[in-house]
């Protein structure tokens, strides 16, 4: 298991490696930053000198050691647009996508688990049916139109729910959280729902498959045969047993959650990573770009690893094999 | 006359489907009587675990039994309701069935299989459950019982499950085993002891056995009466003695002059021509009129023979056979 754990933990530096270099091609992909940097009124020796400073003048491999070295201490550099540095704005942001993203991943867990054994069990019955022709359109409509449409119908029809922004938030230490206000907290509705709408059906399709293969299995009908509850049945011996395929599946959901949380933040002008990435964007800050690359590519590494530890804990046939490779 | 743990009268299941009702079981009548092992045989499809699912009430839908009674110690069971019925699995009829490598929760330790079933039926501690897997996986024959009970089922060799899960199926203490196919999946040296090991406990125990197998070899081993299906009818049943050395039924005699016994010493074996009808095109008069030698007209026209219309009561045969093979 320790080999294992070692050997994952290899493969996802080399991951990061490489997203570190695709971060750092972009700034050179992007014409010379010192044209941005230096306004028109520019001498040339001006330019030498700050590309001395930069330590642009070096060689690119040189380079890109330097930018690993900065990046792994926190330093990307200086925002172009805001001109504060980037792991400054990037920590300021953070906790909106974060908080967003783990409702929108804990709604799509419970609802799709709850509704694949549910239409997995009754799959004969009218309501299960009826989820499922429902997930389809979970599946089929682009975020953004979910989301607009849930704004025209909760906040310009029913003025029920706020259209945009997060509410009042509170400052706890570094973190601001919505969690603790009311405003808040009905503010998270519905971009949690527009952003874990598609992975519950995604879940909720996983489970029902898992469910109904798990079902047909001898060990269930022994344990019909052994005269066990059916709550029993379904949860402690059925649904465990679909639970490594879900744990994947949700793991790097719940990567995409908080990645392409973008959408759905532009949607709700959500201050969130996603919305300041795409600001980054249109203002072509690579800096923001570059880190915000890095930040989500480690965020993907790191539940990829959890995920791939978590299967241990789940199955113990693993843990037999696992240690030997 | 005690009355026999397990009493079939005309038990009858059906199966609706497009091309009409199918009945993979026809009117089937057998006692059991406790400590006694009854062989039931046939070929695939002759509806012998079909009984066995419908006794112990899993029939899975949409077959269900259509007619007939079903009578464990001298109460009506096949009535009962759902809930009542689980009571009845694994409290009063345990079930082993073929595989032992897919009958047991890879995820669960056998002892937590054990203790949830014990916990499940009998009024005991955990301790106690516990204590009680223990002495069941030593009856079975685990060796080391008290250490394996944490070890999962894949740490366990084949015939090792099969004693777990026949430890699992006797965990409630039930009167009457339902065995289905339980060696049909283990090699060859391993079934001689799970045989033993039944027979063992069916006698230590006063189990009633319903031991449902196409492995004449094992039944001329372990049961003391058997009974032959055909089609779904119950073609002979009689002591094991007599239906191997003198069957009465010309199916019957088929089936035994095509098994190599070694008790019966060297000789040819025959085959029985043509193969078992499929469910929905049986044919008029007695399903096996195709195939046998000796089909005359009443064969091929009178409504199939029943074991009543034998003056011995041993066989559905218009011509029972007298002698040997």
């Amino acid at each position: 298991m320790i080999v294992f754990f070692i050997r994952r933990l290899g493969q996802s530096l080399l991951v990061l490696l490489i997203v570190g270099l695709v971060a750092f091609s972009m700034f050179r992909f992007v014409g010379d930053p010192i044209n941005n940097m230096l306004g028109q009124e520019r001498t040339q020796a001006d330019v030498d000198r700050m590309r001395v400073e930069l330590g642009l003048d070096r060689a690119i491999l040189t380079q890109y050691g330097i930018f690993l070295k900065k990046a792994v201490q926190g330093d990307f550099g200086v925002s172009y647009r805001q001109g504060r540095p980037v792991i400054e704005v990037l920590a300021e942001r953070a906790p909106a996508t974060l908080e967003l993203a783990l409702v929108s991943g804990a709604l799509a867990l419970f609802f799709g688990i709850v509704f694949g054994m549910y239409t997995a069990i009754k799959r004969d019955s009218f309501i299960a049916k009826s989820i499922m022709t429902a997930s389809l359109i979970g599946v089929s409509l682009p975020t953004f139109l979910i989301g607009i449409a849930l704004i025209n119908i909760f906040a310009v029809k029913l003025e029920l729910l706020p259209s945009f922004g997060r509410g009042e938030t509170v400052k706890i230490g570094g973190w601001t959280t919505g969690f603790l206000t009311r405003s808040g907290l009905i503010a998270l509705i519905l971009p949690s729902i527009t952003l874990g709408l598609y992975q519950m059906t995604l879940i909720m399709r996983l489970v029902r498959a898992e469910m109904l293969e798990v079902l047909r299995q001898d060990y269930i009908r022994f344990a019909w045969a052994r005269g066990l509850k059916e709550r029993s049945i379904n949860f402690n011996h059925a649904l465990r047993n679909t639970l490594v395929p879900v744990i994947t599946v949700t793991g790097l959901q719940l990567g995409s959650i908080i990645a392409f949380a973008i959408i759905t933040e532009t949607v709700f002008q959500w201050p969130g990573m996603g919305l300041l990435f795409v600001n980054a964007i249109q203002f072509v800050d690579i800096p923001v770009m570059a880190a915000y690359l890095m930040l989500i590519s480690l965020v993907f590494v790191t539940i990829n690893l959890l995920v791939d530890m978590l299967y241990f804990a789940v199955d113990p046939r693993l843990r037999v094999s696992g240690g030997k490779g | 006359m005690p009355v026999p743990v397990l009493s079939v009268r005309d038990l009858s299941v059906e199966i609706p489907s497009r091309y009409g009702v199918m009945r993979p079981v026809d009117r089937v009548s057998f006692d059991i009587a406790a400590g006694e092992i009854l062989g039931v045989v046939g070929e695939s499809g002759a509806g012998k675990s079909m009984t066995g699912n419908a006794v112990i009430g899993l029939l899975a839908r949409p077959a269900h039994i259509s007619g007939g009674e079903v009578w464990l110690m001298g109460q009506r069971i096949d009535t009962l309701a759902t809930e009542t019925k689980r009571r009845i699995r694994g409290r009063r009829i345990g079930m082993v069935f073929q595989d032992p490598l897919t009958s047991l929760n890879p995820l669960l330790t056998v002892g937590q299989q054990l203790t949830e079933t014990i916990l499940e039926h009998l009024a005991v501690s955990k301790k106690e459950a516990r204590q009680r897997s223990i002495q069941l996986l030593q009856e079975v024959g685990i060796p080391a019982a008290a250490e394996r009970i944490d070890s999962y089922p894949h740490e366990f060799s084949g015939g090792m499950r099969q004693r777990v899960v026949i430890a699992l199926a006797l965990s409630a203490e039930p009167s009457l085993v339902i065995a289905d196919e339980p060696t049909t999946a283990l090699d060859v040296s391993v079934q001689a002891q799970i045989i033993g090991l039944l027979k063992r406990l069916c006698r230590e125990r006063g189990v009633a056995v319903m031991l449902v197998t196409h492995d004449m070899g094992v039944i001329a081993e372990a049961a003391d009466r058997v009974a032959v299906m055909y089609a779904g009818r119950l073609a002979e049943i009689g002591s094991v003695r007599d239906v191997i050395l003198t069957p009465a039924h010309h199916y019957a005699r088929g089936l035994m002059a095509s098994t190599p016994l070694a008790s019966l010493g060297m000789r040819r074996l025959r085959q029985i021509p043509g193969s078992m009808p499929r469910l929905g095109r049986l044919p008029q008069g007695c399903a096996f009129n195709p195939r046998c030698e000796q089909a005359t007209q009443r064969c091929r026209v009178d409504p199939t023979p029943t074991l009543s219309d034998d003056p011995n009561g041993r066989a559905a045969c218009w011509y029972p056979l007298k002698g040997t093979i």
